[in-house]
């Protein structure tokens, strides 16, 4: 990847691909935030297409189920003018390396402009990176990164709050399988924000505090003075007893109701990057409080920064046509 | 309640040192006041006076491993047996394994123990909760809910947790809720013999479980601890390798405690002599050498507690081919005088002796017992640490006899004890 900084103004982005938030820095992270508030507007405008990818292709290449981020990446493309096509692949069935190459080859075929991939395993979507020959954004791999998922979170706060240096933010929940942990932490420390993590013990991966987090057991302590709460999802079969005893036991002691909240800031804001496990992670009447919870304009300003990104890739490709040696 | 006034005793409090001549007044099942020159006035008016003949008076024992076989196998004992049991020997709290039927693995056993204890009225009675669903070493059990409602400490009991992976996210889960996991530290595929593995295991034709099997868990365990940081206690340790590996990690700072019990500083392996299965226990007697080094470890404090893994069981398990008998001492009734041989030998202290009976137990568990101070609670122990006599299982207030210190002679009774300043057990004459 690239090292080439970015100069306020400048109108190329200089990264061909989007696979991950670490190593982005702060004026490239703002980049993208403030030409996704463009597209806020334009979505939010009774004519929300554009032509600016008329003519290109976005495919998106999911080997893990997903409706809302496949959607949003389709919105998001349609909405530029692209043409968009929706591969699902089941990766149980296939399982071997040379398949996702032997993909990758099929797809150099088809002259995509754009990947955008999901896949289950940490580093597929970089492998696949090095074999296509257009621009590829990460809809996350394994418990790597979901960049576009910090983008629209990092989006939805800057909205809220009007910036992110200075806010305290606790995420909480099931950080050792969480690529969308990953992601926010890398951007949310980048751009100054003070990072906490809150989960039981076995749900937090070894040496996290290495990458700039203070970390909690107890979620009262960690939310105190805290400015916004993100919630993370705990898959259901982490929940009998292999990492977390019992979905009762878990909300007991790690689920977001009003009575834990209330460690927090007056004004602290709710967050989870759905979908939301209710009663488990998160008080269900708590997620649908529109005073304190943003989870319906997370999924607003995830099409707007995922317009943003293939805008921007699609603006480096053409300056690097023919396609080339920038990986 | 009225008050009492223990006069003419000799104080002793391994928490604070004291070991003195002097009394102690008990009001409202609290220790009000406590010292050498206490009653110099007179004892309060109204309060009732206990001579102790210049006898010891100590917190009561704390007692980290006993089974009480209540709910499941009360043909063996119960909670109110163990508690009469408990108070012949001088043992004010007990604090139960999770082993009964069915388990407690969930918050409605720890009520029930906390229910059936309040109706019998006679020792504290605090319960672990299993670290895992029915002790089947898979998966973790309510943890945080449990402490809540008042487990002490997490355990498979007779059973070692023995899949790595599980027993590191115990430890790591324990954490967050600050609850030690005390370890059956026994490798399970190793130790499936019946008696220690050596030469007398070979001439009776005994398998045998070698003392490999308890130093591979525990060294095993403290690498998980040094990974995960969370507390760890071995209970029962056995032999000198287990102990040699534990005094290490103590110098290294792991938060890391153990217990053992008077069966493995006072026998060996030869106990077993003729198939005795009364000397069946789990982990097996030792050799000598092993013996040795447990007594050691008491003395230097690397063996931070003595419990009596009370044990009981009826004639039909003991009635047995040694093979297929079961393993485990009735020992709640000999847990002081056994313990005391150590001092009377001069291997220890009497202060340091009964710290490891009372305040070291009591801090690794949380409880609120084994100490005098003013407004601890008020459970104690009144003994002549001196007073020859000899075991007589048939005596046992426990309803399981199985023990095998049958007519072997001890130093040390128990002459009253003490619960939340209610006098529960007087010995006779």
């Amino acid at each position: 990847m690239t090292t080439l900084g970015l100069r306020p103004h400048d109108s190329g982005f200089p990264l061909r691909h989007i696979l991950g938030i670490e190593g982005l820095s702060a004026d490239q992270i703002s980049f993208l935030l403030d030409l996704s508030e463009s597209y806020v507007a334009l979505s939010r405008s009774e004519q929300k297409k554009t032509d600016l990818l008329r003519g290109r292709t976005v495919i998106n290449l999911f080997f893990e189920s997903s409706t809302r981020t496949r959607t949003s990446f389709e919105l998001a493309g349609k909405r530029l003018g692209a043409d968009v096509i929706n591969m699902s692949v089941a990766w149980s069935s296939i399982k071997k390396g040379e398949t996702l190459i032997d993909t990758a080859m099929t797809l150099n075929a088809m002259h995509p402009d754009v990947l955008v991939v999901r896949h289950p395993d940490s580093g597929a979507v970089k492998l696949l990176s090095e074999k296509v020959n257009g621009a590829i954004i990460n809809a996350g791999d394994g418990s790597h990164e979901h960049p576009t998922q910090a983008l629209l979170d990092a989006l939805t706060i800057r909205r809220r709050k009007g910036r992110l240096e200075g806010l305290t933010v606790a995420i909480c929940g099931d950080i050792l399988h969480s690529r969308v942990a990953r992601s926010n932490i890398h951007l949310l420390t980048t751009m100054g924000a003070r990072v906490r993590l809150v989960a039981p013990p076995t749900l937090l991966p070894a040496a996290i505090e290495r990458l700039g987090v203070e970390v909690f057991f107890d979620m009262r302590k960690a939310l105190e003075g805290c400015d916004i709460v993100m919630m993370l999802r705990l898959q259901t079969e982490r929940m009998h007893g292999s990492f977390v005893p019992s979905i009762r036991e878990y909300f007991r002691f790690y689920g977001l109701d009003r009575d834990k909240l209330r460690a927090a800031k007056d004004d602290a804001l709710v967050m989870h990057p759905g979908p939301m496990n209710r009663g488990v992670e998160i008080d269900s009447e708590l997620a649908d409080d529109i005073d304190r919870s943003l989870i319906r304009e997370q999924v607003e300003m995830g099409v707007a920064v995922r317009m943003a990104c293939l805008d921007v890739l699609t603006r480096s490709l053409r300056r690097n046509e023919p396609s080339g040696d920038s990986a | 309640m009225s008050a009492t006034a223990y006069v003419n005793a000799r104080l002793l409090d391994p928490e604070s040192g004291l070991d003195a001549p002097g009394g102690l007044l008990v009001e409202g099942g609290r220790i009000a006041d406590l010292g050498p020159r206490l009653f110099a006035e007179g004892v309060p008016d109204g309060a009732r006076r206990v001579d102790c003949g210049g006898h010891c008076l100590a917190p009561g024992l704390v007692d980290m491993r006993v089974q009480l076989r209540e709910p499941g196998e009360e043909h063996k004992e119960t909670i109110a047996t163990a508690g009469q049991a408990a108070a012949v020997g001088g043992v004010t709290s007990v604090v139960a394994l999770p082993n009964t039927e069915p388990v407690i693995d969930d918050v409605a056993g720890v009520e029930f123990i906390a229910r059936r204890a309040r109706e019998a009225k006679l020792v504290k009675v605090y319960t672990y909760a299993a670290a895992t669903r029915r002790l089947e070493g898979k998966e973790i059990t309510e943890i945080g809910l449990l402490a809540e409602f008042g487990a002490r400490g997490f355990t498979d009991g007779l059973k070692a947790i023995a899949n790595a992976q599980v027993m590191r996210r115990v430890l790591s889960y324990a954490r967050a809720f600050d609850q030690v996991i005390v370890q059956h530290p026994e490798d399970p595929a190793l130790a499936d013999g019946v008696m220690n593995e050596g030469e007398i295991a070979t001439r009776l034709g005994l398998d045998g479980s070698p003392a490999a099997a308890e130093a591979i868990m525990v060294e095993r365990d403290l690498r998980l601890v040094e990974l995960t940081g969370g507390r760890y206690h071995a209970a029962h340790v056995s032999t000198a390798a287990a102990v040699e590996a534990i005094r290490g990690a103590k110098a290294r700072g792991l938060p890391v405690t153990c217990d053992t019990a008077p069966h493995y500083f006072t026998l060996n392996e030869t106990a077993v002599g003729d198939y005795r299965t009364f000397a069946k226990v789990s982990p097996p007697l030792r050799t000598e050498e092993d013996r040795q080094a447990i007594a050691e470890a008491v003395a230097d404090g690397t063996i931070d507690a003595i419990a009596s893994d009370h044990c009981p069981h009826d004639q039909e398990g003991k009635r047995l081919p040694f093979a297929i008998a079961e393993a485990g001492i009735a020992g709640l009734e000999t847990l002081l005088p056994l313990a005391l041989a150590l001092h009377h030998k001069g291997e220890i202290g009497l202060l340091d002796l009964l710290a490891r009976v009372t305040a070291q137990p009591a801090a690794i568990l949380g409880l609120p017992g084994g100490r005098l101070a003013k407004g601890a609670p008020a459970d104690l122990v009144l003994f002549d640490p001196d007073q020859p006599w000899l075991i007589d299982p048939d005596r046992f207030r426990s309803k399981s006899k199985n023990s095998p210190f049958d007519k072997h002679p001890v130093q040390g009774k128990v002459l009253a004890t003490i619960v939340d300043g209610r006098p529960l057990y007087e010995a006779e004459g």
